[in-house]
């Protein structure tokens, strides 16, 4: 029995520890960093023995700025909805797709999966920037629908992959048996593989959604300066006002707000399983 | 009218003829069975009765009706797979409720209905369960309460017991038996298990080779197998190959090599010289010590090969003068008679003319 234990640690403890290290502790650090001063070059002002007229120690400064203007609910709010409608469209563009290619012969499936996971393979800047070459000439740069476009381009793969796995194991005896019983094609669907491909549809669009609240890119490169996300309050907190408590404040909001829709989503879901 | 007629029905995979011209009929409340080896198209013709594929020849008729343009979903014909089908994301009572909710019955209606179909197949316990949480034979259960629940015209069965174990497959025929009488429900029945096709139905069609060999009621395909493949294919039987020496009166005398003449009855008169076989099922062969006084026409000596004990009978494997061996069943009913013979032990075997049965197919 030792040696299984052993085996364990060797085999868990690596990544456990890297996790630790690289993981907990950096959110642990930011957890602090949030609820310091801001130094005065940028960076933080030190916890002890500052120099007079410097701040020091710890400070709920950031939350009251966040929770005193109604400017960051309405950038938080506008992130989640444009996030919300990346992942909406990536869902009704991946579905048909990952179900066309589910249903294909084995060999072509793999063939088929390959060209979706292509993209990746060149340069994530290059192709966010093809989009203002195929874009400019409509005179449709910089704004919002250019921003979903580059989202919606650069996500679809994390929510086709996981749909094609999950479409991809469902037994076409079940379908049979729908339309046996007396189910139409559109209730075949909706009664039998839409709520089989749920947990597909849950992974993807957490692999679409989450990233898309982070990203900064894509809003900066495509959008107008009405088209700030998240992602990009976060990135100029650090590297253009250099206010990093605030900055991580907003990150640390950032984990709350999408633990919330997640666990929302979740709790929808076992209740919508239960009805069902 | 029959119910269910099958007119002329053929269908091709390529080169392949699956369903070759088969014509057949199904009455009204009947539990007919499709017996064939695998690949021998009774699955396809299934599927074409259910309307998952479609003959290249020949109709599909029920009740009157061509079936060609009817869709699966429209044809009053359900299935039970056998792999069972049911739906995972739902429970019990929701797999049984499923073809009443896509018919349209009002809710309260439904419930009422579900609740029945849970009580014939004895699950009322059950009807909150998901299928994972179900054993196999619950689970056969479930599929046929789901099938049966919106009163079909016709039940199809497609291998259903096939991923039983022994003894819930016999539990479960006796099952299938009793639910067909109380709901009156035409059940056509594929498999590939004779003796269960035995068991349960009122007629057997024995497929191979995408034709029908036969079509009669058990007790006539196993009395009185028509050729050589039925013959075979149902139950343990002797085959004694030989040539036609004198043929009428019902009887026929056969000539088989290396060991004699052979008595058996026929139907028509088979030419003189033609080649035929005597089958004999092996409980009409009497197997007695070398002397006993059988007075028998057909009386051969030979020696025991080997035996199987299995309980209620035991079955000897006898070597015959020609080489062949022959099958005699003895029953283990007399008391204290734990073996009758043993290896090695000469022996004589007989069988009255009429328990032979002439094939020339």
């Amino acid at each position: 029995m030792g040696s299984r234990r052993t085996l364990r640690w060797l085999v868990g403890g690596p990544p456990f520890l890297f996790l630790v290290v690289f993981f907990l502790l950096p959110a642990l650090i930011m957890v602090v960093a949030s609820l310091r001063y801001p130094g005065e070059f940028g960076g933080l002002a030190p916890l002890f023995g500052a120099r007079p007229g410097e701040d020091s120690g710890l400070t709920a400064e950031s939350y009251t700025v966040f929770f005193g203007d109604w400017v960051y609910f309405e950038i938080f709010a506008k992130s989640f909805g444009v996030a919300g409608l990346t992942t909406l469209v990536c869902l009704l563009m991946a579905y048909p797709l990952a179900a066309l290619i589910a249903r294909r012969p084995r060999t072509e499936r793999n063939l088929m999966v390959l060209l979706v996971v292509l993209p990746f393979a060149s340069n994530f800047l290059v192709r966010v920037y093809a989009w203002m070459i195929i874009l400019g000439p409509f005179d449709l740069l910089f704004n919002r629908f250019a921003v979903i476009c580059g989202m919606v381009y650069v996500h679809l793969p994390f929510m086709i992959l996981p749909l094609y796995t999950n479409l991809e194991k469902h037994d076409p005896v079940l379908l049979d048996a729908a339309q046996d019983l007396g189910a139409n094609a559109w209730q075949r669907f909706w009664r039998v593989t839409f709520p089989l491909s749920l947990p597909g549809i849950f992974s993807g669009s957490a692999l679409v959604f989450i990233p898309v609240l982070g990203m900064f890119a894509i809003p900066e490169i495509l959008g107008g300066k009405d088209d700030w996300i998240v992602g990009n309050m976060i990135k100029e907190s650090f590297l253009g006002t250099r206010d990093w408590p605030f900055g991580s404040m907003l990150s640390l909001m950032l984990t709350l707000a999408v633990l919330a829709v997640a666990g929302a989503a979740s709790w929808l879901a076992a209740r919508g399983m239960r009805r069902a | 009218m029959a119910l269910l007629e099958i007119r002329n029905v053929t269908r091709r995979f390529g080169s392949l003829t699956a369903v070759d011209n088969v014509s057949f009929s199904v009455e009204a409340g009947e539990f007919f069975t499709l017996l064939g080896p695998s690949g021998c198209g009774k699955t396809t013709l299934l599927r074409m009765i259910a309307g998952f594929d479609l003959p290249d020849a020949g109709a599909i008729v029920l009740d009157g009706v061509d079936m060609a343009d009817t869709a699966p979903e429209r044809r009053p014909i359900h299935t039970v797979f056998q792999s069972y089908a049911l739906f995972p994301h739902m429970t019990v009572s929701q797999n049984i409720a499923f073809p009443l909710r896509m018919a349209g019955i009002a809710p309260a209606q439904i419930a009422a209905r579900v609740k029945e179909a849970l009580a014939l197949v004895h699950l009322e316990e059950k009807e909150r369960h998901y299928p994972h949480e179900l054993s196999g034979g619950q689970k056969q259960r479930v599929a046929l309460a789901r099938s049966l629940v919106s009163r079909p015209r016709l039940l199809l069965l497609d291998e259903p017991l096939g991923a039983l174990d022994a003894k819930l497959r016999e539990e479960m025929q006796v099952e299938l038996l009793e639910m067909q009488r109380e709901v009156g429900i035409t059940f056509v029945f594929v498999t590939h298990a004779q003796s269960e096709a035995l068991a349960l139905s009122d007629r057997i069609a024995v497929m191979n080779a995408g034709r029908i060999e036969q079509l009669d009621e058990p007790s006539r395909l196993y009395g009185i197998p028509r050729n050589r493949f039925v013959a075979d294919f149902i139950g343990k039987i002797n085959m004694l190959e030989g040539e036609v020496a004198e043929s009428g009166d019902g009887r026929v005398r056969l000539r088989v090599p290396g060991l004699g003449e052979v008595q058996a009855r026929v139907d028509g008169a088979p030419r003189a010289g033609s080649t035929a076989a005597v089958a004999l099922r092996p409980e009409q062969v009497r197997i007695a010590g070398p002397d006993a006084p059988l007075d028998l026409p057909n009386r051969y000596r030979g020696k025991v090969h080997d035996f199987l004990y299995v309980g209620d009978v035991t079955t000897y494997i006898v070597d015959l003068p020609n080489g062949q061996q022959l099958q005699a069943l003895l029953p283990n009913s007399s008391p204290g008679r734990a073996k009758f013979f043993e290896v090695g032990d000469p022996v004589s075997v007989a069988w009255p003319a009429e328990a032979g049965v002439v094939l020339t197919e």
